[in-house]
């Protein structure tokens, strides 16, 4: 797992510094004089080639006195977990308590922002449990981010909490990326209630952004284990309502689907439900179990080994598979994952959490495999093996 | 105490009892009865669940209960998004009728090469230049077809054989084009043809506009011989050689073709499959006889009755089940379309199974003499003297034609959801409306459906199919995969 954040660290100002939050990075001592003045530079070796608006001394002791530092410049002491770093990621700097985090890596295969901890479902197994806080300074933050963000990137994500709670400083982050990020492609990680607003969800799709899509969690055909599994009542209507009202208007809607063992047995009603009542959304992901967060508390209530749902969700998947809906497998581990979903298992897990087993070792399909999250140590499939390399074709 | 609520909490509204949202059942064997909404969805429940339905009694921790609210039979105080999901649903079955009519049909002689003694169409000999369509009447049909508001116009050539008259196809294509450079639509272009007469020329012309071939193939040579003559006695040999011809220069997927049972298929379904599985068709039609034209006069429709083609569908569609599960992967296209409007939320758009009835709405056949007809079958009927479905001629306004009440009686008498014993039935959402059809064999729009062999026949292939899936999970994901076409 890397290291993402950290906090009560050593930082030395300048006199004269600006020492702005949110920063690019580079590690390049050569870089054009012009780029350093809003950068920070990543020293390995306690260099600090003149010019940069922030050091990140890497693996260097925080002396109380320190390094001289520059009378614009600032630095901040990061120990070795911090040694990922790279070119063009982007971190922000809390001045305050000596507090750094990563926003952006853009080696990695997956980037989210997240906009806000406040959330209005309350998930079983929710992974980023909510906080009611006021947390409304991350917005500006972002705003901040994205310009500094690599054009090239692929795709980035908003997550939270529940990131819809921005209300319309949602749009001002979206039209943000259209404006700075227009070859990337945006997922938006939300429960989808405010889109039973069919203004709010209309204003997305003004925004024109090219590539915009909303993963939508349904978790039941049901209204009332919907309901339950978000401890929210109400949540299943406002739900589908708000992926109608985004479909009308032709904004992109993926439905995601947590399987554990309050949702596995009615997977394949759950795919019949989605492939006649919402046919035309433009992707259905079954997703694993991540260990962490309210899955810990409510483990005994949430916890199947997926050996044993392998049955509903081959069903489930085949169903949308023959419903011509796109139809994925997130965050499974191929050992333990029947032969005919590995057409539809996809490495979703972020690289920054992403791991595998001592059981693992040798295994010949690995590389394909979604491996775990961090948190899977919690509790894992007792099933899990080394696969031989896989015979194609007999 | 937990942060978090139990499941129980989240049920309690259902225990202030639920509403029953319009659905209709109707028995299907037995003790068991289909139940369908109006959005085509069905459900199969015992007698003893049903009367707990309709009684208000199920109790909300069945599975009966928990299937019935989520394919939208009924409406508990948790939750009331079905009706938003019902709208939806019934405006994506019924979005094709707003678009008006979308196939249109040119009759472009009804000169014929071939004596099929089933005629349908009541072809003539193959000199006659009086059965020819004229270009004034293909330009004035061109002027209708283009105000139909359709999005999607499919212009299909009719005979006889159309292309003994291919000047007229090539005059109504440029036509078309010509028009269409303007009126910018999504147009496609059919010829229904035999295959005996095609030219290199015509295949290098119909490459160039991306026309479509339809052909007849009714089975094996011997079979297919008997029942389609010519000189020579070589239609098959011709249909087989013309459907690989049309392969090699317009595409593999270009051409397709459809069957007609008569009295000597019965016995041969298995080979009549055979032959589309060996000619590399993935799929058949496995289409009865309709009573118009030379079919009625040889007395070949009656040759058959309703129960002996029905045991002819079944064993053939028993048969391609079989090549299914074998891995082989071939559709019986009735079934296909019936499936479609069972198990996925949109509409087919076949002629035969529709409601409001296709004529006119679906529809429109401009014949060779310049008379324009509800449906194919309307011209049939109107070879044989009776003009009921002549609405009226290619020199008559639009709206003449389309507000015509030889065409608006018969579409709202026939109406199958207003329909006396359709509207009651379970299968109504499946079914479809043919006035044209039972006014030829019962003299009414609407028809007597108990002595109707269009409702006993369509009866029992809903019937048919349904028990089939519900008996076997393998059957039913077949049955996805044809629905899903």
């Amino acid at each position: 797992m890397l290291t993402r954040r950290g906090t009560g660290l050593t930082i030395v100002k300048g006199s004269n510094a600006t020492a702005p939050r949110i920063l690019r990075l580079s590690g390049d001592a050569d870089r054009p004089m012009p780029l350093r003045k809003r950068e920070g530079y990543i020293s390995r070796r306690g260099e600090m080639p003149a010019g940069f608006a922030w050091y990140l001394l890497i693996g260097q002791s925080g002396e109380p006195d320190g390094p001289a530092v520059a009378a614009e410049s600032a630095a901040i002491f990061l120990p070795e977990e911090f040694a990922h770093l790279g070119d063009g990621d982007v971190v922000r700097i809390a001045e305050g308590r000596g507090g750094i985090s990563v926003l952006f890596q853009k080696a990695a295969r997956h980037n989210s922002f997240l906009l806000t901890e406040r959330c209005n479902n309350y998930c079983l197994m929710c992974s980023q449990p909510p906080r009611n806080v006021d947390d409304s300074w991350i917005y500006d933050d972002i705003m901040a981010a994205i310009p500094l963000v690599d054009t090239g990137t692929p795709e980035i994500g908003f997550t939270g909490g529940e990131p819809t709670l921005l209300g319309e400083r949602l749009g001002k982050l979206v039209h943000q990326c259209k404006s700075y990020l227009p070859r990337t492609g945006l997922h938006v990680l939300t429960n989808g209630r405010a889109f039973v607003d069919a203004n709010f969800a209309r204003g997305f799709a003004d925004i024109g952004h090219r590539d915009l899509m909303f993963g939508i969690p349904v978790y039941s055909d049901l209204s009332e284990v919907h309901d339950y599994v978000v401890q929210a009542d109400g949540a299943f209507d406002e739900t589908i309502r708000g992926i109608l009202n985004l479909k009308r208007f032709g904004v992109m809607v993926e439905i995601r689907v947590v399987v554990h063992k309050q949702t596995y047995d009615r997977l394949p009603d759950l795919a019949r439900f989605i492939a006649r009542n919402l046919t035309f959304v433009d992707q259905v992901v079954f997703m694993g179990l991540e260990m962490t967060g309210f899955t810990k508390a409510n483990l005994e209530d949430l916890w199947i080994d997926p050996v044993a749902y392998q049955p509903q969700l081959v069903e489930a998947v085949s169903y949308l598979e023959r419903s011509r809906v796109k139809v994925s497998v997130y965050n499974h581990q191929l050992c333990i994952t029947d032969k005919r979903l590995w057409p539809y298992a996809k490495r979703s897990i972020s690289d920054w959490k992403n791991e595998y087993m001592p059981e693992c070792e040798g295994c010949a399909v690995r590389q394909e495999c979604a491996g775990f999250f961090s948190s899977a140590r919690l509790r894992y499939s007792a099933h899990i093996r080394p696969m031989q390399a896989v015979p194609e074709r007999a | 105490m937990s942060r978090f609520k139990p499941l129980a909490d989240y049920q309690s509204p259902l225990g202030n009892g639920y509403q029953l949202l319009p659905f209709r059942f109707t028995a299907l064997d037995g003790d068991r009865y289909v139940l369908s909404n109006m959005t085509g969805e069905y459900h199969v429940a015992s007698r003893p669940t049903v009367e707990q339905l309709t009684k208000h009694q199920l109790p909300p921790s069945s599975d009966q209960y928990r299937s019935l609210k989520s394919k939208h039979f009924l409406l508990d105080d948790d939750s009331n998004v079905a009706i938003d999901l019902l709208a939806l649903k019934v405006r994506t079955k019924l979005e094709r009728l707003s678009n008006f009519t979308g196939l249109h049909l040119f009759v472009v002689t009804l000169r014929c090469e071939h004596s099929c003694p089933y005629c349908q169409v009541s072809r003539q000999n193959d000199d006659k230049s009086d059965f020819d369509m004229t270009p004034e009447v293909a330009d004035k049909a061109l002027d209708l077809v283009f105000r139909s508001p359709s999005p999607n116009i499919k212009i299909e050539f009719q005979g006889g054989e159309p292309m003994l008259n291919f000047p007229m196809i090539q005059h109504i294509v440029e036509g078309a084009l010509a028009r269409n450079a303007v009126a910018k639509r999504n147009l496609g272009f059919v010829i229904a043809t035999n295959l005996a007469v095609v030219t290199d020329e015509i295949l290098a012309y119909c490459e160039k506009h991306f026309i479509h071939i339809s052909t007849s193939l009714d089975g094996p040579a011997d079979l297919h011989n008997r029942n389609r003559p010519r000189p020579g006695g070589d239609s098959h040999q011709r249909a087989v050689l013309g459907i690989k011809r049309v392969r090699d220069v317009l595409g593999r997927d270009q051409v397709s073709a459809v069957m007609t049972t008569t009295a000597a298929s019965l016995e041969r379904v298995r080979d009549i499959i055979d032959e589309y599985i060996a000619l590399d068709f993935h799929g058949i039609f496995l289409r009865p006889l309709s009573p118009y034209g030379f079919a009625v006069k040889t007395k070949w429709f009656a040759a058959y009755d309703r129960s002996s083609w029905l045991k002819f569908y079944f064993d053939g569609l028993d048969y391609i089940i079989e090549l299914n599960k074998r891995g082989v992967r071939f559709t019986e296209f009735l079934a296909s379309t019936i499936l479609s409007k069972m198990l996925t939320p949109f509409q087919p758009g076949f002629v035969d199974l529709m409601s409001p009835a296709v004529i006119g709405l679906g529809a429109l056949v401009y014949n060779y003499d310049g008379s324009v007809y509800a449906s194919d079958e309307s011209r049939m009927l109107a070879e044989m003297g009776d003009q009921t479905f002549r609405l009226g001629t290619v020199d008559d306004a639009y709206e003449e034609l389309l507000l015509s009440d030889k065409l608006l009686d018969p579409l709202e008498q026939s109406f199958a959801a207003s329909a006396p014993m359709c509207s009651t039935c379970a299968f109504e959402p499946y079914c479809g409306a043919d006035p044209v059809y039972h006014h030829a064999m019962q003299r009414d729009f609407v028809g007597h459906k108990p002595t109707s062999d269009f409702c006993h026949r369509n009866m029992a292939i809903f019937r048919g199919l349904i028990s089939r899936m519900e008996a076997d999970p393998e059957i039913r994901q077949i049955f996805l995969t044809w629905a899903n076409r």
